[in-house]
């Protein structure tokens, strides 16, 4: 088995809450070498998220963390103390690949702006992220990417026509954003090797997520239409949705196209009377009649759990799922044969989930690690990696400097 | 160009992008990197330009606004994979190819013996991926694709809708999308180490599985409580242990912004700038006014708490537009965002002042298109827009005749028996 793609590759991980930590855990499952840089002052977001280990918050026992940082050597700074900014500056000069998040401006409080690292490193690829960019009238508005989904277009499209909004569950701007700053990273890195260059990289999160509405922004300068909440409705497959069925909360989506979909579709419902009515026929016909159809396809959905309906008609070639909740994720047949979920055992976690990239390399598969605790790595990092003395490591431990 | 080439991330590299929709991201983000992205259509046009909305509502292949968004900074050709030519000539390109991706349904590159192995055998340094609905391996990895039941596989959904009604995913589609991506991703990684060791590799992507951070902590409420996070409407009901609702999305007079409290030192900020800003017109209870925010936490906040605050804050939103209420936000360093449609994103001023918006040339249309611009913004190796999305064989003679050397008459021949 061939080494893993990344290693050797060093990175200093500056970011916090999602967006960052996820790219270097990404890496981390790749092989590469990762130092987050936190402080018990300041602690990142997810390590005050629920759920938490018995239900009660602390530092170590919140299942985020761990979930979205993995793979990492953790270590503690207090970087308001001039020699904790010291050894952010060693870190700095150390890294192949640094990531930071904080508001616009921080970084250079410390010495710690791109400017200011390439002087002594200049081949880093240098990447810091925030809600809308590093320059602008907006670049240091605060925010969180739970937020960043109003302002980026995608909550007003989250819900039904006739309602006001409702809000994708997750930061989605944060995971539809990250994914480009990723790629480019790994990118420019290779450039690196390959030119000697290393650069700047300033992902607006903002920015990045209106690339997945491309296509309607761009019917908006053409034809001045609004995109707007249209439920589970498609503009052209009817019967679409998620269709109630037995038991507790209990969904199925589904989606039928053209005649053939249809075909199938009435096949694995056993072909019932209401189904061979001309108007439902064609495409056009379903189409208009698509609130009638709603109501008939959900008296067939009820008749079994979700997981039945949904093996019914995917055997009978009918694209249809569970509408899975967050306890069916863990016991998905799909997921399960792929190793999706893994658990490992975390010092004070006990043994929890974890789970792959969603790509899967065949000759340097990922390999998955652990979460941190705060603080774990700390005197690893600055004696090993560094190369700290113990007597200088002990001066900063007396000072307070590794909080 | 040298394999050395600088000024663009990926300029010496070729891609052959077979995806349909359900992949043409992962090509357009190599392409804005500077690859040499060809885009490989069957004869009649690639089945995405099928998809909607189009130019001028004109339903037509070469009016799709979804092609022309995800296949930029492709050249274009039609090829017949089905046919015997068609495979010699795809033999060809991969030969000299550094990167193949498709999203046929999974075993399909093997029945027409363009799998992996095959290719490989001839180009060691290839890099193949696929991109599939669930994956290539797994019960379900023949499941008929659509992005509505990805997003229900993948968990987001069940967690996002009101409470009343069945769940729902964004009504923009999102979930292909996010396939796209992930597979860049992944084949960037496999591009590193072959770039190091020479080894090419096969990469398999579930578009399922890319939605993974959809769902956020939802398995992780189950594996630790025990507990189902259900959909809340405009609530969050995970946030506090105490407080069953924890409201986020409140209507103003023009429209709804989005506003939460939240805990910690970014937090504190936030809140006791709206308290005070609140006040100015309307009564906040003296226990909100005078908290201590800096030890504020949202973990452990009531129910009631919330309410105190719902009262007098969305009188206050009700008092002002959504432009009124950002503005006092950004002046004050806050949190609040408003809930913007496609047209107020157009003319956001800090994308104006990032000159984010790109206009692209359509001489076919007599006009130009207003695109988002760069996703990321690099200092030494900018992306950008340098072509538009190919018309259908735009490119076939260049590459055919100028770079496979395959004469007009042999050209003539390829189109006669439907392979071009």
């Amino acid at each position: 088995m061939a080494k893993e793609a990344l290693a050797g590759v060093k990175v200093a991980d500056f970011s916090w809450n999602a967006v960052g930590p996820i790219m270097g855990s990404y890496m981390a499952k790749h092989g590469a070498t990762v130092v987050k840089v936190e402080s018990i002052h300041r602690l990142d977001s997810m390590r005050t998220s629920p759920p938490f280990l018995g239900g009660k918050p602390g530092p170590d026992l919140s299942a985020c963390f761990p979930y979205l940082n993995h793979g990492k050597y953790g270590i503690t700074l207090d970087l308001r103390q001039p020699r904790a900014v010291e050894v952010a500056r060693q870190l700095a000069d150390w890294a192949d690949v640094l990531l930071e998040s904080f508001t616009p401006g921080t970084m250079k409080k410390w010495g710690l702006s791109y400017p200011e690292v390439r002087e002594t490193n200049p081949e880093v690829i240098y990447f810091s992220t925030c809600n809308q960019g590093q320059t602008g009238p907006h670049s240091s508005q605060p925010g969180f990417g739970t937020q960043l989904t109003a302002l980026s277009g995608i909550t007003h499209i989250t819900g039904w026509p006739d309602r006001g909004p409702a809000f994708p569950f997750a930061a989605h701007t944060d995971f539809v954003s990250l994914r480009f700053g990723f790629a480019a990273i790994i990118a420019a890195l290779e450039y690196r090797d390959r030119t000697g260059k290393g650069q700047y990289l300033d992902l607006s999160q903002h920015e990045a997520s209106l690339h997945l509405m491309a296509p309607d922004i761009l019917d908006y300068e053409v034809s001045g239409r609004v995109a707007g909440r249209m439920g589970n409705r498609s503009p052209t497959a009817a019967p679409q949705g998620a269709y109630r069925c037995r038991g507790d909360d209990g969904w199925c989506a589904l989606s039928v196209g053209g005649d053939e979909e249809w075909s199938s579709f009435r096949r694995a419902m056993g072909d019932p009377a209401w189904s061979r009515e001309p108007r439902f026929a064609t495409g056009l016909g379903r189409k208009a009649h698509e609130d009638e159809l709603d109501v008939l396809v959900s008296r067939w959905t009820l008749g079994f759990p979700a997981a039945e309906t949904a093996e019914i008609l995917h055997r009978a070639g009918v694209s249809a799922g569970v509408v899975q909740s967050g306890r069916d994720i863990h016991d998905d047949p799909q997921l399960k044969a792929r190793g999706f979920l893994k658990s490992l055992e975390h010092p004070t976690l006990g043994s929890h989930i974890y789970h792959q990239a969603p790509f899967h390399l065949s000759r340097t598969p990922e390999v998955l690690k652990r979460g941190h605790c705060l603080g774990e790595h700390t005197e690893y990092v600055l004696t090993q990696l560094l190369g700290m003395s113990d007597e200088e490591f002990t001066e900063l431990i007396v000072e307070g400097a590794l909080d | 160009m040298t394999k050395a080439g600088e000024g663009t991330l990926l300029g010496p590299f070729r891609v052959l992008d077979l995806t349909d929709d359900r992949g043409y991201l992962c090509g357009r983000m190599l392409g804005d990197m500077g690859a040499d992205v060809i885009k490989i259509e069957p004869p009649q046009g690639d089945p995405g330009r099928s998809i909607g909305p189009f130019y001028q509502d004109i339903p037509h292949p070469e009016k799709s606004l979804y092609w022309f968004a995800y296949n930029l900074n492709k050249r274009g050709i039609t090829l017949n994979l089905e046919t015997a030519d068609g495979l010699e000539i795809f033999q060809r390109l991969a030969g000299g190819a550094d990167f193949i991706i498709e999203s046929y349904s999974p075993g399909y590159m093997q029945e027409l013996g363009l799998g992996y192995d095959t290719l490989s055998r001839r180009n060691p340094r290839l890099i193949m991926t696929s991109i599939s609905m669930c994956g290539q391996t797994g019960p379900r990895s023949d499941l008929r694709p659509s992005d509505l039941v990805a997003s229900a596989l993948g968990g987001g959904m069940f967690v996002t809708g009101d409470s009343d009604r069945s769940p729902v995913h964004i009504s923009i589609p999102q979930a292909f999308l996010q396939g796209g991506e992930e597979a860049a991703i992944g084949t960037l990684i496999a591009h590193y180490h072959r770039q190091r060791t020479g080894e090419g590799q096969y990469i398999d992507v579930s578009i399922q599985e890319s939605l993974y951070w959809n769902v956020m902590n939802a398995p992780l409420f189950w594996e630790f409580e025990k507990r189902i996070l259900r959909r809340s409407g405009i609530h969050r009901t995970w946030s506090s242990a105490a407080a069953q609702k924890h409201r986020v999305l409140w209507p103003c007079k023009d429209g709804h912004i989005s506003f939460t409290l939240y805990g910690g030192k970014i937090g504190a900020t936030t809140n006791r700038a709206m308290m005070e800003w609140v006040s100015q017109e309307f009564d906040v209870p003296e226990a909100l006014r005078q908290k201590d925010w800096d030890a504020f936490d949202l973990a452990s906040t009531t129910e009631e708490e919330f309410e105190s605050f719902a009262g007098p804050a969305g009188d206050f939103f009700l008092n002002h537009t959504m432009d009124e209420l950002y503005q006092g936000a950004i002046e004050r360093n806050m949190m609040l965002y408003p809930v913007e449609t496609i047209a107020e994103i157009m003319v956001d001023p800090q994308l104006e002042a990032r000159e984010f918006w790109q206009k692209v040339e359509h001489p076919e249309l007599g006009r130009s298109l207003t695109y988002p611009g760069a996703t990321v913004k690099l200092s030494e190796t900018p992306l950008s827009i340098t072509r538009r999305a190919p018309l259908i064989g735009e490119h076939n003679i260049e590459i055919y005749e100028g770079e496979l050397g395959i004469s007009r008459e042999e050209l003539r021949v390829l189109k006669h028996n439907g392979a071009i």
